[in-house]
């Protein structure tokens, strides 16, 4: 069974997935974070795949980014890390990044090194739900990967449908309409919509992610999903610093979000 | 308009295998909202009244097709200069603007936002939202805003907050990233006016569509002078290609009409400093569009260099990935170095000084093997006032010489 599918079986509520730009903030820091993250208790893993240009992110996402591509990073070196770790790691792992160096590696090369390294899903946010369908759903489901879709404040009830249906493992609900990024509490008009999607009864389970930075923001939003992604302000407290102390600030920010 | 053109965009919004929109969910709605009402409105009796009026007694045209005599005789052909230059705002950019303020209006938009490399989009897109008394905010590259600094001062003046982009090379590709960052963040309320011919569709289609007015005036105009409503030669230069693009539009199917696109070469197309997308790129997205793209082999976009802020482009609208991969159009690229050549040529040639993007395209008639009798256009897309301090700096007479590779 792929293990998001496992995940989601097997727990029901207050899923704690963290998102982590690989590289950063040291090149050879995304294994010890990993580790470090399932030690503290983290369900799932979204490791970003840094892009020049990334502009559904914020400041912080874009700041980790860059470091990491300053660093070294690249697709190749991050199937080599995931490889030499994924045996003492089942949390599952999602690949999270920007549709065109995925195309430069070679779509279907891509796809077959992900299944390879132990690779579970995947979130392309610029890789839109039409050409998804008619290009590369096959490649990708023949991989075995889940291809996780987002859904916003913004998006229409019909096509909310439609992006559940072909959306596979789980449903990514961006907390509000914005680019990643902690920001100052959850507003009621986005505790509204949050009700709205519950009602939907959309078969799938959701998750919700950008702007949930604190265990207040965490246990909030839970209430209306069965978990949340956290990613600026994990990053925020890695701190900048190659390889110092990263597997105590991770164990930190986990508990301080868990209790 | 006639919908029979092999080189307009499909109705998925692409170009060849070029375009499309490669767009995260969050931009779905404002873009669909988009594709789904452009052609409507902009082809509505309401929006051309008032579209054509405002090209005509706001913006200036039609602008002239005016006869260069003495570059004529310099390069021994007839050399025709359509004069964006005269436009108000002093570049082609305020045909799309005026385009694009009207149909936010008609999408009950009340917030404007825009990125702008040279700052002549910026000045537009400032001066057509002070005419509608829209709110506007610019997004600059913290470099182009010290390299083009009359234009932010226009901007200012006119009411817009010019915001500096600190990321990347600080240049037009770093405004287009944070404009559409700043589009996420407002999805409601806000239209942004992109300022060339590229970004997810409908833009490539609806900006071209916008500046096509410059090639409808051509036709006539050289019907009345050369007694034939098409040149031999017509030459513009790529930045994203939106000047390109309205030159060329009602001549794309006509295979009479050579179409040859000058890209900035920087110090040189190999010498790792330029902006020539065509040559030097590989099929890849940026912006939410399928086109050229300098990128390196992780598919990491590289930072581009031109003298000129307007042609300081990684990419190139699809329109234009796809007439040069198909062969309809040819690219020339000009160095820093040609194009300053080319503006001093001009200035004391014909006395009108170009703006430095529109001299890269000037440049281009010394690689030409032009003969007598040809018919030669050249869009002079805007004038060099915003260019002053680099014109100063390289006075032929005065110590400081060329950049050169
Ligand atoms: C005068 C002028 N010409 C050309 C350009 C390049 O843009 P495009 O290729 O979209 O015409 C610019 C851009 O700022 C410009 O100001």
């Amino acid at each position: 069974m792929n293990r998001i599918d496992r995940l989601f079986t097997e727990k029901k509520e207050r899923i704690l997935s963290i998102y982590m730009t690989a590289g950063y903030p040291g090149l050879e820091d995304t294994v010890p974070v990993i580790k470090a993250l399932q030690e503290s208790g983290a369900d799932m893993i979204e490791l970003g795949m840094p892009f020049s240009d990334p502009l559904a992110d914020g400041e912080v996402i874009q700041q980790s980014s860059h470091a990491a591509l300053v660093n070294g990073m690249n697709i190749s070196l991050l199937f080599e890390q995931i490889a030499g770790v994924r045996q003492e790691v089942h949390l599952p792992i999602v690949l999270m990044g920007y549709l065109n160096p995925v195309l430069q590696f070679g779509f279907e090369n891509f796809t077959k090194k992900c299944r390879e390294v132990g690779i579970d899903g995947l979130i392309l946010p610029d890789l839109p739900l039409k050409i998804y369908e008619e290009a590369y759903r096959k490649t990708v489901e023949e991989a075995g990967l889940k291809f996780i879709m987002l859904i916003t404040p913004q998006t229409s009830e019909e096509r909310i449908r439609k992006i559940a249906g072909a959306s596979g493992g789980f449903l990514y609900m961006v907390a509000d309409s914005s680019t990643t990024g902690a920001r100052a509490g959850i507003k009621d008009t986005q505790l509204e919509y949050f009700a709205r999607i519950e009602k939907m009864k959309l078969g799938i389970p959701r998750l919700i992610g950008f702007g949930i930075s604190n265990s207040e923001t965490f246990h909030l939003v839970c209430k209306h999903a069965s978990g949340a992604i956290i990613g600026s302000a994990f990053l925020k407290a890695l701190g900048k610093e190659n390889g110092k102390a990263t597997g105590e600030k991770v164990k930190n920010f986990v508990r301080s979000i868990l209790d | 308009m006639k919908n029979n053109n092999s080189y307009k965009v499909d109705s998925n919004g692409f170009y060849g295998p070029y375009g499309g929109a490669f767009i995260p969910e969050m931009l779905y709605p404002n873009i669909r909202e988009l594709e789904e009402q452009y052609m409507e409105i902009i082809y509505s009796d309401a929006f051309q009244e008032e579209y054509r009026g405002l090209l005509k007694d706001f913006v200036g045209r039609p602008t002239p097709l005016y006869h260069a005599k003495r570059l004529s005789a310099h390069f021994h052909a007839n050399i025709f200069l359509k004069r964006e230059d005269l436009n108000h705002t002093g570049a082609h950019k305020i045909n799309n603007t005026v385009g694009q303020i009207i149909l936010a209006r008609h999408l009950g938009k009340h917030r404007i936002i825009a990125e702008t490399g040279a700052g002549q989009h910026g000045v537009a897109t400032a001066t057509v939202c002070a005419l509608a008394g829209l709110e506007c905010i610019v997004y600059m590259g913290a470099l182009d805003v010290e390299r083009q600094a009359p234009n932010v001062r226009k901007m200012q003046m006119l009411g817009a907050e010019v915001r500096p982009v600190q990321s990347g090379n600080k240049t037009l590709k770093d405004a287009t990233n944070e404009a559409i960052r700043d589009w996420i963040n407002n999805p409601v309320d806000t239209h942004y006016i992109i300022g060339s011919v590229v970004g997810p569709h409908p833009y490539p289609d609806m900006v071209t569509r916008f500046q096509s007015v410059i090639s409808e005036e051509m036709k006539s105009q050289l019907q009345e002078k050369t007694g034939r409503d098409y040149p031999d030669y017509l030459l513009a230069c790529v930045g994203g290609g939106s000047n390109a693009a309205g030159a060329y539009y009602h001549y794309m199917d006509d295979l009479r009409v050579k179409l040859v696109s000058v890209e900035a070469a920087g110090l040189g197309v190999e010498s790792g400093q330029s902006a020539a997308t065509t040559t030097l790129g590989r099929d890849g997205i940026i912006h939410g569009s399928r086109t050229l793209l300098m990128q390196d082999a992780d598919g990491q976009i590289t930072e581009p260099y031109s003298i000129s802020a307007g042609l300081d482009y990684p990419g190139v609208g699809p329109i234009h990935a796809w007439l040069n991969r198909s062969g309809r159009a040819e690219v020339v690229n000009v160095t820093d170095q040609q194009a300053l050549e080319a503006a001093f040529l001009l200035t004391r040639l014909e006395g009108i000084i170009p703006a430095l993007e529109t001299a890269h395209a000037l440049a281009a008639l010394e690689q030409l093997d032009l003969k007598e009798d040809h018919n030669v256009v050249i869009n002079l897309s805007g004038r060099g006032d915003k260019d002053m301090d680099a014109y100063s700096a390289h006075l032929p007479g005065e110590k400081k010489k060329f950049t050169t590779d």
